[in-house]
């Protein structure tokens, strides 16, 4: 089964050659790396930007203004912060020109801690970028979602923040995308660069006739049903959060679990009917907690199911502190691990209505 | 065409829009003192630069036609390219039928995409980034278009217009964009001098091989072969140029400062002074052409008085592209948005 770095080349792949892609650009995206998490290796309309992330969010914004569709990188997340104004002016052009113009671009960026990445290459951007309105914002926890909401993406006509949890880029699905060989060994063998310079420098991507499958944006992904309570959640802690649900299930306590996937305009509709259902609620995410996207589903989850709700809402978010550190036992304070999701999903269901 | 070469009737015409970009102008900064409109900002001064330049554009949609990144004092360059006058009258007073942003933006804050003209915004440097992408577009093979960004001294400050340098120049990406920076020696109430270690905006092209040229902005002549110079090199040559034009910036940065008539050269009073010497027009036909233009002005400004302002449930159409239907209404917005049936918005300034 591909990882989720194998699976958003081969949307790429698709893209390019199906969807009208024409640039596919970032710092060390084009040859002779492909990426700095392999994403962009063996594509044939990937080229390196000088290392200026203003620079590349301007030139996604003109080639969108010319009518090209393009994929732009930024390496880390941690490093998009200083083009807030033009991810701004990406998000209000349609708005700002009366419908006259429209940006349909997309920006893909690795998200999260995870990889020991330290203060820059740990942060989140769920929460900033849901303040940008105009765009689009998903975020993938699996390889089949990673490569069907980056085929949507590619065709939405609007900018499209696309997050990827860094820590997941090398899971491996659990279900084959369209086309994908079964063998992860023929799948690596196909699409898979070779470390060796010499090797690679002449090396050529053989791709699998790739489908398409597309994961509309808005709609989250029902991850288990069940009525002891509802946990929400997206990225990372994702598959931390099916992890444990599945094995409560099993001591008979059943979750009903979303994969919000689309951060905006996300599907408060699933997220609605369940709460009104089980009564109970976990927002889980690992941005830092002062206005964290959590807290907004939390003043929703408040204002317009107060009286469905059993025992309060609960939110399990990052610290509030400056940078995530390096060391193992400052991380794995810093942001949501399996033990602490853990406690707050048993305390959620045994809290006395 | 040399600008020696430029017919009487072509002189004319330049006159006459550079005088009907100056009496729009003088209108605008009115209806900001007299509170029909918020704020003001626009060209008054730039006209010898600005109407040459719009007569000059390969106007049209899509890369084969030249994209234009303009600033807000670009006025007198959308109507040499054919654009109506009382169209920024309409967006000053922010009323609906604003063609540019609904009622929503600035005045002189164009957005016309049947002539590639890409939404002008308020910060004063990404369009020099924005460009890269149109330039980048127009390295296709047998493109005949070219990107023309433009901006003032000040707005060359923050980097955006290094980045333009670095990457028009890049040997991976030569672009076809032409760069023209506008020097007034301002930056808003700033002079040139304490902020600005080099000599000229444009010996910093220089570095990157990029041709660069320095002309006076405020004499039409000149303008005119500089901007049709450095144009064609863009468009055959494919590669990036550099063109600075020093201009008069009559009424100061925008109505922040009051917008007080400034004592530097009139560019249109120069002209009209060749104009007459040359035996082109005489000053009586000068002066009637302002007196038609502000006739022309007024009567655009009262009909603006008499139409609508924005809808005021419009916030949420065009959040979305129009291809997602629905005028790009963002309904998930706006339904956990504002509660229009409590709070009843009041449709007037």
């Amino acid at each position: 089964m591909a990882s989720i770095a194998q699976a958003i080349r081969m949307a790429l792949h698709y893209g390019e050659t199906h969807l009208e892609v024409s640039d596919i650009f970032g710092e060390d995206v084009g040859p002779p790396l492909g990426g700095a998490f392999t994403v962009t290796q063996g594509l044939t309309k990937s080229w390196n930007s000088p290392l200026d992330e203003r620079g590349i969010i301007g030139m996604a914004s003109g080639l969108g203004l010319a009518g090209k569709r393009c994929v732009a990188e930024i390496q880390f997340c941690d490093y998009i912060f200083n083009t807030i104004d033009l991810l701004k002016l990406a998000g209000n052009t349609a708005w700002c020109s009366n419908g006259e113009f429209n940006m349909p671009i997309v920006v893909m960026t690795p998200v999260g801690s995870g990889i020991h990445g330290s203060v820059y290459h740990s942060h989140s951007f769920d929460a900033w970028a849901a303040r940008i309105p105009g765009w689009k914002i998903v975020i993938p926890s699996t390889s089949l979602d990673a490569y069907g909401l980056m085929l949507s993406a590619i065709v939405d006509p609007n900018p499209v923040m696309y997050l990827i949890p860094k820590a997941l880029m090398r899971t491996k699905g659990e279900e084959l995308i369209p086309g994908e060989p079964a063998s992860d060994k023929e799948l690596r063998d196909l699409i898979d660069a070779p470390v060796d310079a010499k090797a690679r420098a002449t090396w050529k991507a053989r791709w699998p006739a790739l489908k398409e499958h597309y994961v509309p944006i808005g709609k989250a992904k029902h991850v288990r049903q069940g009525n002891a309570a509802t946990v929400v959640s997206y990225g990372r802690t994702m598959p931390i959060i099916t992890q444990i649900a599945n094995r409560l299930a099993d001591q008979g306590i059943d979750y009903d679990v979303f994969d919000l996937r689309t951060i905006y305009p996300y599907d408060w509709e699933a997220l609605k009917a369940s709460i009104e259902r089980t009564g109970r609620v976990l927002f889980v995410n690992e941005d830092t907690e002062v206005a964290n996207f959590g807290e907004h589903l939390m003043r929703r989850t408040c204002e317009e199911l107060f009286y469905s709700l059993k025992v309060r809402p609960r939110l399990l978010a990052g610290k509030q502190i400056p940078g995530i550190g390096i060391s193992p036992s400052l991380e794995d304070v810093s942001v949501p691990q399996a033990n602490h999701i853990e406690k707050e999903m048993l305390e959620l269901v045994h809290e006395p209505a | 065409m040399a600008a020696k070469q430029l017919t009487k009737e072509k002189l004319r015409e330049i006159h006459s829009l550079m005088v009907e970009g100056r009496i729009l102008e003088e209108r605008l900064i009115k209806m900001n003192k007299a509170g029909e409109g918020y704020f003001w900002i626009g060209g008054p001064g730039e006209e010898a630069f600005a109407v040459p330049f719009g007569m000059l554009v390969h106007k049209g949609q899509g890369i084969q036609s030249d994209f234009l990144h303009l600033h807000y004092r670009a006025s007198a360059t959308v109507l040499a390219m054919g654009g109506n006058s009382i169209d920024a009258i309409r967006q000053m007073r922010s009323v609906s039928t604003d063609p540019y942003s609904g009622g929503r933006n600035f005045v002189n804050h164009y957005a016309i995409k049947r002539w590639n003209i890409v939404p002008v915004f308020s910060c004063i440097e990404p369009q020099y980034l924005q460009a890269l992408g149109t330039a980048h577009a127009q390295r296709e093979k047998g493109c005949k278009g070219i990107t023309v960004v433009t901006g003032g001294d000040a707005g060359t400050a923050e980097g955006d217009f290094a980045s333009a340098l670095v990457w028009s120049s890049r040997p991976a990406g030569i672009s076809p964009m032409l760069m023209i920076v506008t020097n007034n020696r301002f930056g808003i109430s700033t002079p040139w001098d304490g902020q600005h270690g080099e000599k000229n905006v444009a010996d910093r092209g220089k570095a990157f091989g990029i041709q660069t040229v320095i002309a006076n902005g405020n004499d039409v002549f000149e303008a005119w072969d500089a901007l049709e110079t450095a144009m064609e090199y863009v468009r055959k040559e494919r590669k990036p140029y550099l063109l600075e034009l020093s201009v008069s910036r009559l009424y100061g940065h925008s109505s922040a400062s009051g917008a007080p008539r400034w004592n530097e050269p009139d560019c249109i009073e120069l002209f009209e002074e060749k104009l007459i010497k040359q035996k082109v027009m005489t000053k009586e036909e000068c002066q009637a052409v302002h007196d038609k233009m502000l006739t022309k002005i007024t009567e655009a400004y009262k009909q603006v008085q008499l139409e609508p302002f924005p809808d005021p449930t419009s916030i949420y159409d065009h959040v979305w592209s129009k291809e997602d239907g629905n005028n790009g209404r963002d309904t998930f917005a706006e339904q956990m948005g504002v509660d229009f049936t409590h709070n009843p918005p009041q449709a007037h300034h």
